[in-house]
């Protein structure tokens, strides 16, 4: 790697390091300020003081705040992230249980919204002003301004009651084996050994919640492709390509689409954590058993661990998503990759 | 600020994009109903804990155009009344997030230097956490109520009004105003307040216009969840949650108030847009 991919590379990573210690240290704060005993909410009204001095003993809250941070970090590192003081397991492995059941929502939306919002953008440019184009338009303005939530109930009510397409809710039709556990994905699981039925029942069960989740992305992927590859379609190379005679397919796929692609995937990230988010909303309507469900559970029983951890975990998992992204930029950007090419050779 | 951007010029290009006028109507009819919710709901006593079983769960009618909820209560006068909640969350916290996010943003790319890095770090720190589970681990620590929804809230926004203030910041001190203002010994606050911040507020107004329905639908989506604002408070979002319950029999409890946030949050998209469009030309 040459030096100037390296350092920005470094610095970069420096960057989410800090960040990822701010946000902990920005949630134990916010955990840790909350009026009233943590160790007394998490036992209810009717725990002795004995047993409430125990665990504040065990929680380490009767040490000064920098101690008690110091604590966390120490235990966070080695993988501990404390009990969950409702389900009584540690809060990693109620995470492990929980989180891939979100990330598969997550990533099948995030290919629908690739799948659907790029090509979509690529006709709008190729055709500006025509039909598809005003689609985009419209889908775009309709995904930044309805709530996710509204997408999960008007879905479930066209598609899943009025036409029953497909299913209500749930990851699997009841009677269903869930897949044996290798990812914790059931789609892929299922994939994995060959349990074709699973598989196919597992994708009519995401299909809608990925849909929903994926609806405000599809607008702003396919808005943003338009705007790069109509940029594209402008271009000298292009217009040799197009001089040339070469097929129409080829100079979108080729020629236009590529440089397209930057600022698409830079959106993608960002979208990725905007979707973290709002897989709240979906896995709520759709009673998906997800990370989500967990978490509003935490919230809703004041479980302090299990908070902090869960927010941590995407936090974490949105950093390590933008980092890819600025890595796939840098690698698919000529003037960047080809740079590192000179200096290295 | 606004009145410049609204000189005769700016409301002749205003006007003219259709969808503009679209939006200002929609956010007329928003503010008109919230402001004179007693006088236009057709039952104002049912936007409390009104209970009137014989009624109960009516499809919409005559008498209740968005039909009645569980325990009988109009619909459609509980999404007028919905609205004025919604409208004065959106206000208070962008009253909230607005003046700290431009204060911080303002003095961090004014004074550059360790202010700046540790100001923008403390801004990274915050848009690196998705915004509604930063809400959601607020409220998690705090009880469900609308002020605490609030200010949870509040928390995620004033970042980006950091950001905007700052980018801003940075440039405009380098202009030549502010080079004279600092020569003839002008004090700092003076600078920040009377010579940078007034170039500022165009673009921070806009962008309050447009954030008002997004503010509107964050909350919504927290409500909605059940960690926003409490029953019998008629929330939009948690009588969409509500309604979802229900769904498909009592469709009307879960549809007309997920249209009514749509019609709120799209109205001020597009007058924001619209805003955006007539400075954007101005310059």
């Amino acid at each position: 790697m040459g030096p100037s991919l390296l350092t920005s590379l470094i610095r970069r990573l420096w960057m989410s390091l800090l960040v990822l210690i701010g946000v902990s240290m920005l949630i134990f704060c916010i955990a840790r300020v909350i009026p009233g005993d943590p160790a007394r909410i998490a036992l209810g009204p009717n725990a002795t003081q004995e047993q409430v001095d125990l665990l504040r003993e065990r929680l380490h809250l009767n040490d000064p705040l920098p101690v008690q941070y110091a604590e966390f970090v120490k235990e966070s590192l080695q993988g501990d992230l404390g009990m969950s003081l409702y389900t009584n397991r540690p809060v990693v492995t109620d995470i492990g249980d929980f989180l891939p059941a979100t990330l598969e929502l997550v990533l099948f939306a995030g290919i629908l919204m690739v799948a659907i919002g790029v090509p979509l953008g690529v006709l709008a440019a190729r055709y500006r002003d025509g039909w598809v184009d005003n689609l985009v338009r419209l889908l775009s303005l309709a995904g930044v301004v309805t709530p996710t939530f509204v997408w999960a109930v008007f879905l479930m009510l066209g598609f899943a009651f009025f036409l029953e397409w497909f299913p209500v809710a749930g990851r699997l039709s009841e009677g269903v084996p869930p897949p044996p556990g290798i990812t914790g994905l059931y789609t892929l699981d299922a994939l994995l050994t060959g349990r074709f039925a699973t598989f196919a029942d597992a994708v009519t069960h995401i299909v809608l919640p990925a849909t929903a989740l994926a609806m405000t992305g599809i607008g702003q992927t396919a808005r943003l492709t338009r705007a790069s590859v109509a940029q594209a379609y402008d271009t000298p190379y292009v217009h040799m390509a197009e001089a040339y005679g070469y097929p129409e397919g080829r100079i979108a796929s080729r020629y236009a689409l590529r440089p397209a692609m930057i600022p698409t995937l830079t959106i993608l990230g960002l979208d990725f954590a905007a979707m973290l988010g709002n897989a709240f909303l979906v896995e709520a309507v759709f009673a998906w058993p997800g990370l989500a469900r967990y978490g509003v559970q935490a919230i809703l029983h004041k479980d302090l661990n299990a908070i902090v951890g869960t927010v941590l975990v995407i936090s974490a998992f949105f950093l390590i998503v933008n980092i890819l992204v600025d890595l796939t930029v840098a690698w698919l950007n000529p003037r960047i990759r080809l740079e590192n090419r000179r200096a290295a050779g | 600020m606004i009145a410049a951007v609204f000189n005769s010029r700016g409301w002749y290009k205003f006007r003219r994009n259709p969808l503009s006028m679209v939006g200002l109507f929609l956010v007329a009819l928003v503010v008109l109903m919230a402001v004179l919710a007693p006088l236009v709901a057709p039952y104002p006593q049912h936007a409390g804990a009104f209970v009137d079983f014989v009624n109960a769960s009516q499809p919409p009618s005559w008498s209740n155009p968005f039909g009645t909820d569980l325990v009988g209560r109009d619909v459609l006068s509980r999404v007028i009344f919905g609205y004025q909640i919604s409208l004065m969350l959106g206000v208070v916290v962008l009253g909230i997030a607005v003046p700290i996010g431009v204060g911080l943003g303002l003095a961090a790319g004014y004074f550059g230097g360790v202010v700046d890095y540790v100001i923008m770090r403390v801004v990274d720190v915050f848009l690196s956490i998705p915004p509604l589970v930063l809400a959601m681990a607020i409220m998690g620590f705090l009880e469900p109520t609308l002020t605490n929804g609030m200010m949870a809230v509040a928390a995620m926004w004033w970042p980006w009004y950091a950001r905007l203030a700052y980018n801003m910041a940075r440039s405009e001190s380098r202009e030549g105003y502010v080079l004279a203002a600092e020569v003839i010994g002008a004090s700092t606050p003076h600078i920040l307040i009377r010579e940078i911040l007034p170039n500022c507020l165009p673009a921070v107004f806009t962008k309050i216009t447009l954030d008002l329905g997004f503010v509107i639908l964050i909350a919504s989506s927290l409500s909605f969840l059940g960690l926003g604002v409490q029953p019998p408070t008629p929330d939009l979002g948690s009588m969409v949650a509500e309604g979802a319950r229900y769904l498909p029999d009592n469709w009307w409890m879960a549809v007309f108030p997920a249209l009514a946030i749509l019609v709120a949050v799209l109205g001020f998209n597009l007058l924001g847009d619209g805003l955006r469009d007539v400075m954007d030309t101005d310059r």
